[in-house]
């Protein structure tokens, strides 16, 4: 790729929610999901993002389709913002980004045929007007994510764990998207239908020059897919690399910590284990510093108090957010 | 080690529904030493969970049966344990980990609680000296602040912890053999680390044997000395673990593991699949059960059972196309034909 163009741009955003105070009548606390979060994603790239639960990987592919209203900072979709749109432009906004879901069972309406389901998309956004013409682009679908004819007038029960995620990646498709938000799509599956999964995704990006955010806490799986990898800790962004350097050349802790915990390939590996102490903290109330000050084995003074920025380091696209770095 | 302290011959396991006969597991057979780690992998369904809640025979009671076969434990027939039996041999000689922690403990008691009552239904002490012994339990597990979480609820804990504290729970007892049914798919990567090595440290310091069951090869490479590989209910492939990597023999093995994404593979190349779906465990039993997805078989693969083979010393196989004269080769090239 020479040029790349941007196509969604996230600009400084912030997402908090608000939650009940633990005593009766004790003021709210705050849960700070999200926070300050800069973001290129490139037309035609698959960009992975992974983090441990509670990080708020799923809360950014929620904001990047609109289910969660931001609270800081801007989504810029080609330029446009894509918060605070009229009702009539934001159906448009829709139909550019599409999102699949982790759970294959609790995705799909049970009393909806499969080609309910399918259908449903473009019936809301009016794409394809009458019976035998969406009946045939319903089966055009189902072809392209492996399933067929006899599969259309099938309920949701009567599908499999796999067969289940390719009818939500067909119902994501079915009113071209530019982009899709795929959130966990394969945790949930087994190995052997995980690959089958992968491997469709994969076909349909080429066919489609779809952009995919692929939102994964499995890391070979998003090393495998993705051609630059988010890494997010604690409601921020800590290393964003290139596909192949975050195994080459990890440059925060964090990823190096994560990296080390990974299970082995080979019963012979001997793998060195970067243990990082305690869990993650909380991400109620405000806290100063970098987030994983308290369990960095290399925590300095100043990330107790300060808040490292994402940096430009090392080869093109490498940005980390560490002091050990910031030195030089 | 050396010692068997288990043997599981020919278990089967069925669960008679409403809709027919499902041969959960369906002739199975393995034995662990003393002090060794053993791995069961298969998918979902493949009757791994089955098999060794068999072992401490915790089955449906109406629809699950345990049809035939023998299970020995340390010198006892577990088949025809009495009811009062089978409870101090639950626990106190085998015990069991489950794979979701927040579920395995009960929400409306404290932890201490809990750990008081597990203690009292396997030892002869007083509440005050079980309540000592739960929480040295917990601070060899290494949770902070042990006195302070046996006064907390489950729900104050955080999932690695949760699973501490049934690790512990576990240990109370010094049971000879731990059943750890996917100990760590419900937590991150970072702590699931953590909590295989407390398993392995507790195997060193205590020389429990362990059987885990686990649907992840990399957990397998990392924690087992053998293997066992289930599909529908069948046991695939039985071996050491090194020899399992090096020289797996079955198709479905072959294909587990091609079908895993690799770091250090390139992202450019398609991943391997096994096409197709596991079969319906009412049908099974009258061929190879892989042989629908198999792309090796011939008509002998969907005409009979393969019986389980030793092919090389302590590498069981149940492939028909796998024998000692003819072998077939991963990656598709048919040799000696």
């Amino acid at each position: 790729m020479s040029e790349k163009r941007v196509i969604l741009q996230v600009k400084g955003l912030s997402k908090d929610f608000q939650i009940k105070g633990k005593k009766l009548g004790s003021k709210k606390a705050v849960l700070h999901a999200l926070q300050e979060i800069d973001l290129d994603i490139h037309e035609g790239e698959v960009l992975g993002v992974i983090g441990e639960s509670g990080c708020g990987k799923s809360t950014l592919g929620r904001c990047l389709v609109g289910l969660h209203k931001p609270t800081e900072g801007e989504i810029l979709f080609e330029g446009k913002s894509i918060l605070g749109v009229r009702a009539k432009d934001k159906l448009e906004m829709c139909r550019n980004i599409q999102m699949i879901f982790q759970d294959p069972y609790s995705s799909l309406d049970p009393r909806h045929t499969a080609a309910d389901s399918v259908s449903e998309p473009m019936v809301v956004h009016k794409t394809v007007k009458g019976r035998a013409a969406m009946e045939q682009r319903v089966l055009e679908l189902l072809k392209q994510v492996g399933l067929d004819v006899q599969h259309m007038n099938r309920y949701p029960h009567e599908f499999s764990g796999g067969q289940r995620q390719r009818l939500n990646v067909a119902r994501a498709i079915s009113i071209n998207p530019r982009m899709i938000i795929c959130d966990e799509p394969v945790s949930a599956l087994d190995v052997s239908i995980q690959a089958q999964v992968i491997n469709l995704l994969k076909k349909l990006q080429k066919e489609y020059n779809l952009t995919y955010v692929f939102i994964s806490h499995d890391l070979s799986v998003v090393k495998y897919v993705s051609d630059r990898i988010v890494i997010m800790y604690l409601g921020r962004i800590v290393e964003i690399c290139n596909g192949g350097d975050i195994y080459k050349n990890p440059l925060h802790p964090y990823t190096q910590a994560l990296l080390s915990a990974i299970p082995p390939e080979c019963p012979d590996e001997e793998k060195e284990r970067i243990v990082l102490q305690g869990e993650v903290p909380s991400p109620i109330g405000e806290r100063k510093g970098c987030p994983l000050a308290g369990r960095c084995p290399q925590c300095m003074e100043r990330c107790k108090n300060e808040m490292p920025r994402l940096k430009q380091q090392g080869e093109e696209g490498h940005q980390v957010a560490c002091f050990l770095y910031e030195k030089k | 080690m050396g010692e068997v302290l288990l043997t599981v011959n020919d278990l089967k396991t069925y669960f008679y529904t409403v809709s027919g006969v499902s041969k959960a597991v369906d002739g199975v057979s393995f034995h662990i030493n003393r002090g060794e780690i053993m791995g069961i992998v298969g998918e979902s369904g493949s009757g791994k969970s089955v098999a060794s809640s068999s072992i401490i025979r915790l089955l449906p009671a109406r629809t699950g049966k345990i049809v035939s076969g023998s299970i020995d434990f340390d010198g006892t027939d577990v088949l025809k344990l009495g009811k009062r039996e089978l409870l101090s041999f639950r626990g106190r000689d085998v015990s069991m980990i489950f794979q979701n922690p927040m579920t395995s403990l009960s929400p409306v008691f404290k932890v201490g609680h809990q750990m008081v009552e597990m203690i009292c239904a396997h030892h002869k002490v007083s509440r005050q000296e079980a309540y000592r012994m739960g929480e040295e339990a917990l601070r060899k597990v290494g949770i902070p602040d042990a006195g302070r979480r046996m006064d907390s609820y489950p729900y104050e804990l955080s999932g690695g912890m949760c699973q501490r504290v049934i690790i512990a729970m576990s240990l109370c007892s010094n049971p000879k053999l731990i059943i750890a049914d996917e100990p760590t798919t419900a937590l991150d990567v970072t702590v699931q680390a953590q909590v295989l090595e407390l398993l392995k440290d507790m195997r060193e310091k205590n020389g429990m044997a362990i059987l885990l069951i686990t649907h992840n090869l990399g957990v397998v490479w990392q924690m087992c000395d053998s293997v066992m590989v289930m599909y529908a209910g069948k046991t695939v492939e039985y071996t050491t673990c090194k020899e399992l990597h090096h020289n797996p023999l079955h198709p479905y093995t072959w294909g587990l593991l091609d079908s895993m994404p690799k770091l250090s593979s390139n992202s450019g190349e398609e991943l391997a699949t096994i096409q197709g779906t596991p079969p319906d465990l009412r049908l099974t039993g009258t061929c190879c059960n892989f042989s629908n997805r198999c792309p090796y078989a011939e008509d002998l693969c969907r005409n009979q059972v393969p019986d389980l083979k030793e092919l090389e010393p302590g590498h069981f196989v149940a492939c028909h196309r796998q024998g000692v004269e003819s072998r077939l080769f991963r990656g598709g090239v048919k040799q000696h034909e």
